[in-house]
């Protein structure tokens, strides 16, 4: 039974555990010519460069603050649309309304890179013509950072609202109607049938939905970011998360110790992170615990 | 009190049905935009923007598309064939994990079980993990190099642990065992066979995981013939533009490409056969998606 195990133990020795050795990387300074172990050490440097440049705390923000806005609006939006989903009777409605809404998670990233374009470039967007055409003066998506905040989280929630609702209306399907019976009976409204029921019975469903979330904190939806922002680098300060900057140092900088550096820095305060959170919440209610 | 029941029951269902459809609209809408610019002049489009409806219909962008088929048919091949190999290998390795890990007989299911789990709580990064498979597993290039990174995520290990252990039931897996049958053969004739709509979703988030990347092109292949589906779409839309400005800066013609409805053209052939298939698959996910909610 163990050899059936082994191929798998196998893999993640060799594809997560293995490389942890090269951490040592982040405390180097790479230079081609000594290559990868003959680098001259250079203790904590990188981090110490990373963090007073700001940019370790800029990531760390961005990541950290984008990811909560996910897990609140998305969480959120996805309860309301399962509850508004699962009071429609008609039957034709509700499963086309589940399969369009479900379309987005089945598109890749590069497709929204191609829809963001299509909405919003200069000069051929469709919010922009729009906007000549009501006449308005057109507006250079592509060089106002704030603005991507905003854009981001929205083609986040475009794509994961109807995996995620999904989920929560399949939780929702199972609860029991006798306690819809019940508190009819007792006289109860709609509205307070929902708040008091179907609400608390969908707790434990998002408490585990959002430890899984927190886990990945802070590597972030990196395709997302990605495809959206590109190598756009005004953009940058106000959307970069802490996996597009090590990808980029990858393949545009080729910087090995201060990306590997940003990348250990990324493991170990999500790690001590999602310990804290699960910590925590064993504290308050030991069956939610992940571990 | 059961007239006022009635009447927030009507608003409710009311503010349901609206919200419902707004919600479905907006997740229509930028795909309609992309096929309506697909199947636009391209003329109109630089003079007026992307619309919902084609003010003037053709099928330019598709036409230059198609003129030059082999690099799309090279990139459909591939995706396909990693998607295949990575999906079908994939599964194996899965769902025997998933059988061996659900055993109660096994000792060390937990510690196994948590060694996994903790590869998605800390690693050494992207940076070490990228030297690895280029320098010393020398994957650049490697069809390779596509396939084995997908192969096995904690995510689906768990998932399908769980669905082989609503789907078999210990005593069955006690009686084959006294029948003499070794581990592998219960895997094999029994446990594939009785969790089947598990390994359907679980295979299909495989698949679908394949048939989507474009990270893994993006770092590891530098041979265009062995580019995925999406990346290549990627170069694609960023290239149009770029070839178009070097040659307006240089005076060169290239004749006049439409840029802006191939891009479109380009990623609604790219995009296509997943939506086609979609109408079929998505019954799977959502039953599957629907099965694991409940139990996880």
């Amino acid at each position: 039974m163990f050899l059936m195990l082994l191929p798998t133990l196998l893999f993640f020795l060799i594809n997560s555990y293995v490389p942890m050795v090269g951490i040592y990387f982040a405390f180097t300074r790479y230079n081609f010519a000594d290559g990868l172990f003959g680098s001259p050490f250079v203790g904590f440097e990188n981090f110490r460069f990373l963090w007073q440049s700001g940019k370790l705390m800029q990531l760390t923000l961005n990541t950290i603050g984008y990811n909560l806005a996910f897990i609140v609006l998305g969480h959120t939006l996805a309860i309301v649309c399962a509850i508004l989903l699962s009071e429609i009777g008609a039957r034709f409605f509700k499963k086309l309304a589940q399969s369009i809404m479900f379309l987005p998670y089945f598109v890749s990233f590069v497709l929204i890179n191609v829809i963001a374009y299509n909405l919003l470039n200069y000069d051929t967007g469709f919010i922009n013509s729009l906007l000549v055409r009501w006449g308005m003066e057109k507006l250079d998506f592509y060089s106002i950072p704030w603005i991507w905040v905003f854009l981001i989280i929205f083609f986040y929630l475009w794509k994961y609202l109807g995996y995620y609702a999904v989920i929560y209306l399949a939780v929702i399907t199972g609860i029991s109607d006798e306690y819809f019976e019940a508190a009819k009976i007792d006289g109860a409204n709609i509205f307070q049938r929902i708040w008091y029921i179907t609400v608390p019975m969908l707790r434990p469903t998002f408490i585990i939905l959002l430890l899984f979330s927190l886990g990945s904190i802070m590597k972030g939806q990196f395709e997302l970011f990605y495809q959206l922002v590109g190598n756009n680098g005004l953009l940058f300060n106000a959307t970069d998360i802490l996996d597009t900057y090590v990808y980029r140092s990858i393949k545009v900088t080729f910087d090995i110790g201060m990306a590997t550096a940003a990348g250990l820095y990324q493991s170990l305060f999500g790690f001590v992170l999602i310990m804290t959170v699960n910590y925590i919440i064993r504290k308050v209610n030991e069956d939610y615990a992940l571990f | 009190m059961k007239v006022k029941d009635a009447e927030y029951s009507l608003l409710f269902k009311t503010i349901a049905y609206v919200m419902v459809t707004i919600f479905t609209l907006v997740c229509l809408f930028p795909v309609l935009l992309i096929i309506s610019g697909s199947l636009t002049d391209n003329e109109t489009i630089v003079r007026n923007g992307f619309g919902l409806i084609p003010e003037k219909f053709s099928l330019d962008g598709y036409m230059y598309v198609f003129k030059y088929p082999t690099a799309i048919l090279r990139a459909y091949g591939v995706t396909i064939f990693t998607t295949v190999v990575g999906t079908a290998l994939g599964m194996f390795f899965i769902t025997m994990a998933g059988f061996v890990l659900q055993r109660k007989d096994f000792k060390y299911r937990n510690q196994f079980a948590f060694y996994i789990y903790f590869t998605t709580l800390f690693g050494g990064g992207l940076v070490p993990w990228y030297i690895m498979l280029t320098k010393y597993m020398k994957l650049m290039d490697t069809y390779t190099v596509l396939i084995y990174p997908g192969l096995m995520t904690p995510f689906l290990i768990i998932l399908m642990r769980s669905f082989i252990k609503s789907a078999i039931p210990d005593e069955l897996v006690e009686s084959a065992k006294i029948d003499g049958a070794n581990d592998f053969r219960i895997y094999w004739s029994i446990v594939l066979r009785l969790s089947m709509p598990g390994i359907a979703t679980v295979g299909l988030f495989l698949a679908l995981q394949y048939w989507n990347d474009w990270f893994l092109s993006s770092l590891f292949i530098n041979d265009t013939r062995k580019y995925q589906l999406q990346f290549y779409l990627y170069n694609i839309i960023n290239t149009v533009q770029f070839i178009r400005d070097m040659a307006i800066s240089s005076g060169v013609s290239i004749g006049n490409p439409p840029t802006e409805a191939m891009r479109m053209a380009m990623s609604v052939v790219v995009t296509g056969p997943i939506v086609f298939l979609y109408p079929f698959v998505q019954r799977y996910f959502v039953k599957g998606l629907t099965i694991g909610a409940v139990k996880g």
